[in-house]
């Protein structure tokens, strides 16, 4: 569950910053650190991580919104992500996630309007022998069909 | 008494930690003298969670077990038993050369890495000198297994002769192709052979660094390769590497969400904390790779191969594998399949036995109708092409690749169109933008997919066209081997591309 946050100062960036500032190519371990701390990677840390990196705001930026991780809102207290590549497919994995997005009566990327749930797309959990799969806050499951992914949402306060 | 249940990610997210539990509670009912071992999977896929018990006559297994299960198997009448896990026939009949300790050992226990094989390749590397290091690599014809098959051994050659203050060992632990898992199993099951196999491929060309890059999707193998790193230093495996005088330290990266980071120039570009997009090739890595040094870039198997290549010799490895397919490869049978799971041997079984015979055909029971072999950007194969040998050059010759050796198994329900659409969704949701016919070459492969679905038989020939401008201009093969998965499916099945319009004719 990802337990609401308060935004961070400018200092609370500054010292994640400094924690990784031995690193050669620091920047995506920083906004890990900032992502796992904060929920997300709030619009004001861009230009701290300019200022510290030495690289301008546009790149920052860019470097954010170029991978599918980071998110610069917060996300649902829960994230549900569902498999859609092959292997999940060849077992069912769109009947899957159309009967949880119906469920929640929306599309990929939505999030309930109670802000419990979040349904995110993945391309691939390595668990292709075991089908369908999702990843619920970071933990695994396969073989999952309609009815465990209805206790999955319920479970999560659909 | 000594009990097995895996930490596998696939095992765990079939159940694995609530069987721990019940087996503890189990124990300390009985009060019995009991340690359960937290070993890799074995890779049988459908048997897990698989329960070892340690015994006089080997371990025997149980599977898949469920904690319901877990009192019968202390009383010994479980309706889950399996003998001998390594008499189980799809266990038996494997050559597992890079695998050999996967499913055996304590992942994290050097004293079983030991005491089963690991650290006598490095051992023998230590004696060896720069020449004759490169020369087992080229005897081995290892060839690169994350899909481009390059020959490993020119490659370390490479960075071996190119002058440099620093030069890196970057493991793409990257593993985006759907039906692989591989790389995942290794990593969970056995870490301390990718780490062995990196220090030797740093003596090898000078490199003190190495970095393995894993992708965000993979929690378990972060926590295991993370956990494993620092024992390794504790060992002297990492850092004064046996003593020897060599540095060689490790850190661990993660990725971010991204498919395209696999390939290898957008992986450094992600390394060096930039957006992941490709770089021109030349230069090449090798020459002017991470922070424009001298960079092996090598998969996770190729790295973990190694120390088995010094162990038994490049000769002993050549020995396996057929043509200049060279070795074993950890197969990976997966999707609507009977028996899936992790699969080595020696190249050169065909295709159809792999899925028929080792697989067990489909897990529905119906007709099996095609197979996609080497992730995303592999061709959709027929049933009439089940006789192709497992082998670069083989499927190459059959309009398809290999890859990272994933084989991803439909039944006659599959939807071949949606499988075509999807090929070039996926290639316009993870494209990095470089490149024209990429980027809105696959938006639009969608939308003429969509029109043929619609009924225009005439969008065929559009598609067909938009096939070659992909494969004739994209920088990377994202969007240059699209093309295979989208005309495989429309030249092996292209009745389903006829749709609507010839139905209502
Ligand atoms: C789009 C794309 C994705 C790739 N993904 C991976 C990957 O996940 N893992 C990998 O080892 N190689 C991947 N590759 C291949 C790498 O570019 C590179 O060839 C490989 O890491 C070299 O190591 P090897 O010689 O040991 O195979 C990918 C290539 C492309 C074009
Ligand atoms: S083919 Fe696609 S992914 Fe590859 S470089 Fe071009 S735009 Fe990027
Ligand atoms: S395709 Fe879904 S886990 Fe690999």
């Amino acid at each position: 569950m990802n337990v609401v946050t308060p935004l961070p100062s400018q200092d609370d960036i500054k010292d994640i910053i400094a924690r990784h500032s031995q690193l050669e190519g620091p920047l995506l371990p920083i906004l890990h650190d900032i992502q796992s701390q904060f929920g997300h990677v709030p619009q004001m840390a861009v230009q701290v991580l300019a200022d510290a990196l030495n690289i301008g705001r546009a790149e920052v930026h860019g470097v954010i919104s170029f991978y599918h991780d980071f998110r610069d809102a917060p996300a649902g207290r829960h994230v549900v992500k569902i498999c859609r590549a092959e292997a999940c497919q060849s077992v069912g994995a769109n009947a899957l996630a159309d009967h949880a997005l119906n469920k929640l009566g929306g599309e990929w990327h939505m999030t309930t309007p109670n802000g419990n749930i979040t349904v995110e797309p993945v391309y691939c959990l390595g668990l292709c022998a075991c089908g369908p799969a999702v990843m619920v806050d970071g933990q695994l499951e396969g073989r999952v069909d309609n009815e465990r992914i209805d206790e999955i949402l319920t479970e999560c306060g659909a | 008494m000594k009990i097995y249940v895996p930490r596998d990610a696939a095992a765990k997210a079939l159940g694995a930690e609530r069987v721990v539990k019940a087996i503890e509670a189990e124990i300390a009912e009985r009060g019995i003298d009991a340690t359960i071992v937290r070993n890799g999977t074995r890779g049988m896929i459908w048997l897990e969670p698989l329960v070892e018990i340690e015994t006089s006559e080997g371990r025997v297994g149980y599977g898949p077990v469920t904690p319901a299960d877990v009192k019968a198997i202390f009383e010994g009448d479980s309706d889950k038993a399996l003998g001998n896990v390594e008499e189980i026939p799809f266990f038996a009949q494997q050559n597992r050369l890079t695998f050999a300790r996967v499913g055996k050992t304590d992942p994290l226990s050097m004293a079983d890495y030991e005491a089963h094989g690991g650290l006598s390749g490095l051992r023998r590397a230590l004696t060896l000198t720069g020449d004759q290091l490169i020369d087992e690599m080229k005897t081995s014809g290892l060839r690169g297994r994350g899909g481009a098959g390059f020959p490993t051994g020119i490659k370390w050659d490479t960075v071996r002769r190119a002058q440099a203050e620093q030069k890196y060992i970057v493991c793409n632990a990257d593993e985006g192709d759907s039906g692989t898992f591989a790389d995942r199993m290794i990593m969970e099951g056995d870490p301390f052979t990718l780490i062995e196999g990196m220090v030797i491929a740093g003596l090898t060309v000078g490199a003190t660094k190495g970095y393995v890059y894993i992708r965000s999707e993979y929690p378990d193998a972060i926590e295991v390769m993370s956990a494993a790193c620092a024992i390794a230093r504790d060992h002297g495996l990492l850092g004064n590497v046996m003593g020897s005088g060599n540095s060689f330290d490790i850190e661990v990266r993660v990725g971010a969400g991204a498919y395209v980071c696999g390939e290898e120039t957008s992986l450094l570009n992600s390394l060096e904390g930039k957006r992941g997009t490709v770089r021109a090739k030349p230069p090449l890595p090798a020459l002017q790779g991470f922070m424009g040094r001298p960079t092996v870039v090598n998969n996770v198997i190729s790295l973990a191969t190694v120390p088995v290549i010094f162990e038994k010799g490049g000769q002993h490895y050549a020995d396996f594998g057929l043509g200049r397919s060279k070795g074993t490869m950890p197969i990976q049978i997966a999707g609507n399949v009977k028996f899936g799971g992790l699969f080595e041997t020696a190249f050169g079984m065909p295709l159809g036995d792999l899925v028929n015979k080792i697989g067990g055909g489909t897990a529905s029971g119906r007709p099996v109708k095609a197979v996609q072999v080497g992730g995303p950007l592999g061709a959709y194969m027929p049933v009439s092409k089940f006789d192709t040998p497992f082998g670069y050059e083989e499927f190459d010759g059959q309009g398809g690749l290999i890859g990272h050796a994933g084989i991803v198994v439909f039944d006659d329900t599959a939807d071949m169109l949606g499988m075509a659409r999807f090929a070039m969704e996926f290639c316009a949701v993870e494209s990095c933008g470089k490149c024209t016919p990429c980027r809105i070459g696959a938006v639009r492969g969608v939308e003429t997919i969509d029109r043929i679905a619609q009924g225009d038989g005439e969008a065929v020939e559009l598609l067909t066209d938009l096939c070659e401008t992909m494969k004739d201009g994209s920088l990377c093969a994202l969007g240059g081997f699209t093309p295979y998965p989208v005309m495989s499916a429309l030249q092996n099945f292209p009745e389903e591309f006829a749709g609507v319009k010839e139905a209502a004719e």
